[in-house]
């Protein structure tokens, strides 16, 4: 809100879409017709919209999630009931579900076909820049989308506000570099980053989010609203162009091959980074597809121990559980939460401490399969060792997802303009 | 010399499915060649033990002194499905700054 209001902002995105949150919407849409888009679309439009009509920004987002023309309409009404006038324009065809078949390759590792993964409930392409760019020339307010490239949501606007080719592929590359640092927002801002002592970051809880100020060569100065919390530094930029990157050389979005190894940084003062000097290469011919399937069920329980051998007596009792669901639900986990869950070792920490939390999640076939790991920690309670407490239990439907590409032939963009009370489809 | 590279260097974690991804970044660029002769990938693959089922490649990142490590099956078939208790290996950053390096 405080980026919003004081950031002096062109564009305004807003990336909500994990790798598996449209399987979840697509979920929920099922279940609920009206369901599909981000649930968190109207209380974050409602305090959003007359601030872009205020200050003249235009917001882009991926909230469309798995309905993007359901949440296109919302907006509209919400528009209405705010007294606002504006125009919504909708990106939706990522959904490509009824495209798929069962002998279709994933690419992760062994890639097994689709058929080997269950019920399907989701599949969707990422777009990019390229099939934006009519939502964008409609002058629409608010451009909507379902699954789209996360930089592709940043890169769209300047290839729209800068009249690019969608072949000048190393402006491309250079925007895509810009894109990856803000799609997580707070994470190049000091967020995911701080370590008393020795990674200090001024009052983190009021953490500021970036902005970037972009020419029209595609490089960019970060920066962020004084008087936020959080730092922008080399260090800070440094962590985030390299997060979750598989090929710092070839980093591929439905835009562009970017090169991050050519980019250079440069600090400018308090929480200014230049970013520039990212390359390019020709897209490939084909869209990623994230697949959603049904992966059945976890169970969890957790249970703490303190005091006089507090580690034996929480080890002891993972055995007497995996011992109880031996038949049932053998494909189980058993961690002891302060000595070895996060990292399965302690690299020579060796300690022993004055209390303990047992953790321990299965995956099961079923729902009630998954319940009995909770209820048989429950017990331990009273058929287990002595002084245990505290028992949390969680049994959930857990959604695989899994990647496949597809030409990009096979696949239609549809934008509609929604304006006043008509629906018209953009070029 | 041993050193630890939590003295060295920051880290941070990403996943893309069932792939972890470790950046490591000198804090003096003047260390730069250190890491990139200590931390190999095989040491690396090594140091991180079971974590890691698949294999470990590493990318040399000189413009940010930087070394970004990609570690295949090390996320328990990934975010969705694994059972571990942090199932996109947030913390895993700093089970890479455990390691010992003697230079």
């Amino acid at each position: 809100m405080i980026l919003a209001s004081r950031g002096e902002l062109d564009y305004l995105i807003l990336e909500c879409l994990a790798e598996r949150t449209i399987a979840l919407a697509q979920l929920r849409k099922l279940a609920e017709p009206a369901a599909g888009y981000d649930p968190l679309l109207e209380t974050r439009l409602r305090a959003l919209l007359p601030l872009a009509v205020r200050h003249g920004f235009r917001i882009v987002t991926n909230m469309g999630a798995a309905d993007p023309l359901g949440a296109a309409r919302k907006l509209m009404s919400l528009a209405k009931e705010l007294g606002l006038r504006i125009k919504v324009a909708a990106l939706s065809g990522d959904d490509v579900l009824a495209q798929l078949a069962p002998s279709m390759r994933t690419i992760e590792a062994r890639g097994a076909p689709l058929a080997d993964y269950g019920t399907l409930v989701s599949a969707n392409a990422y777009f990019g820049a390229e099939e934006m760019l009519p939502a964008l020339a409609t002058g629409a307010e608010v451009i909507i989308t379902g699954r789209v490239a996360d930089p592709s949501l940043f890169v769209a606007p300047l290839v729209h506000a800068f009249r690019w080719q969608v072949t000048d592929w190393d402006r491309l590359g250079r925007a895509t570099a810009i894109g990856h640092l803000l799609e997580c927002a707070g994470q190049v801002t000091g967020g995911y980053y701080a370590e008393p002592g020795l990674k200090d970051v001024p009052n983190l809880a009021q953490l500021g989010f970036p902005w970037c100020d972009v020419d029209a060569d595609g490089n960019g100065v970060l920066g962020k609203v004084a008087g936020t919390g959080g730092a922008i530094t080399l260090r800070t930029v440094k962590e985030q162009l390299l997060y979750e990157v598989t090929d710092p050389g070839g980093y591929i979005t439905p835009d562009v091959v970017a090169d991050f190894t050519t980019v250079s940084l440069r600090e400018l003062g308090a929480d200014r980074v230049a970013v520039q000097g990212a390359s390019g290469r020709p897209r490939t011919s084909t869209y990623k597809v994230s697949v959603g399937y049904r992966a059945g069920f976890v169970g969890e329980g957790e249970i703490s121990y303190a005091g006089a051998r507090a580690v034996e007596r929480a080890r002891l009792a993972g055995e007497i559980v995996r011992e109880r669901l031996r038949d049932d639900v053998p494909d189980l986990r058993i961690d002891l939460i302060g000595i070895d869950s996060a990292h399965h070792s302690d690299f020579g920490h060796a300690h022993a401490p004055y209390e303990v939390r047992l953790r321990i999640a299965a995956r099961a076939a079923t729902r009630e399969l998954a319940e009995r790991v909770g209820a048989e920690v429950e017990a331990l309670w009273i058929n287990g060792p002595a002084g245990g407490g505290g028992v949390r239990r969680y049994a959930q439907e857990r959604i695989g997802v899994v990647s496949l590409l597809l030409d990009r032939s096979r696949v239609r963009p549809q934008v509609t303009l929604l304006q006043e009370d008509r629906e018209t489809q953009a070029a | 010399m041993k050193r630890k590279l939590h003295e060295l260097a920051h880290a941070r974690a990403g996943d893309k499915g069932d792939t972890l991804t470790l950046a490591l970044i000198c804090y003096r660029e003047g260390d730069y060649p250190l890491l990139r002769e200590h931390v190999t990938a095989q040491a690396v693959k090594r140091h991180l033990g079971h974590l890691v089922q698949g294999e470990v490649r590493r990318y040399e990142v000189p413009n940010l002194h930087a070394l970004q490590f990609v570690c295949e099956r090390a996320l328990d078939t990934g975010v969705t499905t694994s059972l571990a208790i942090d199932p996109h290996g947030k913390t895993l950053s700093y089970a890479l700054l455990e390691m010992v390096i003697d230079a």
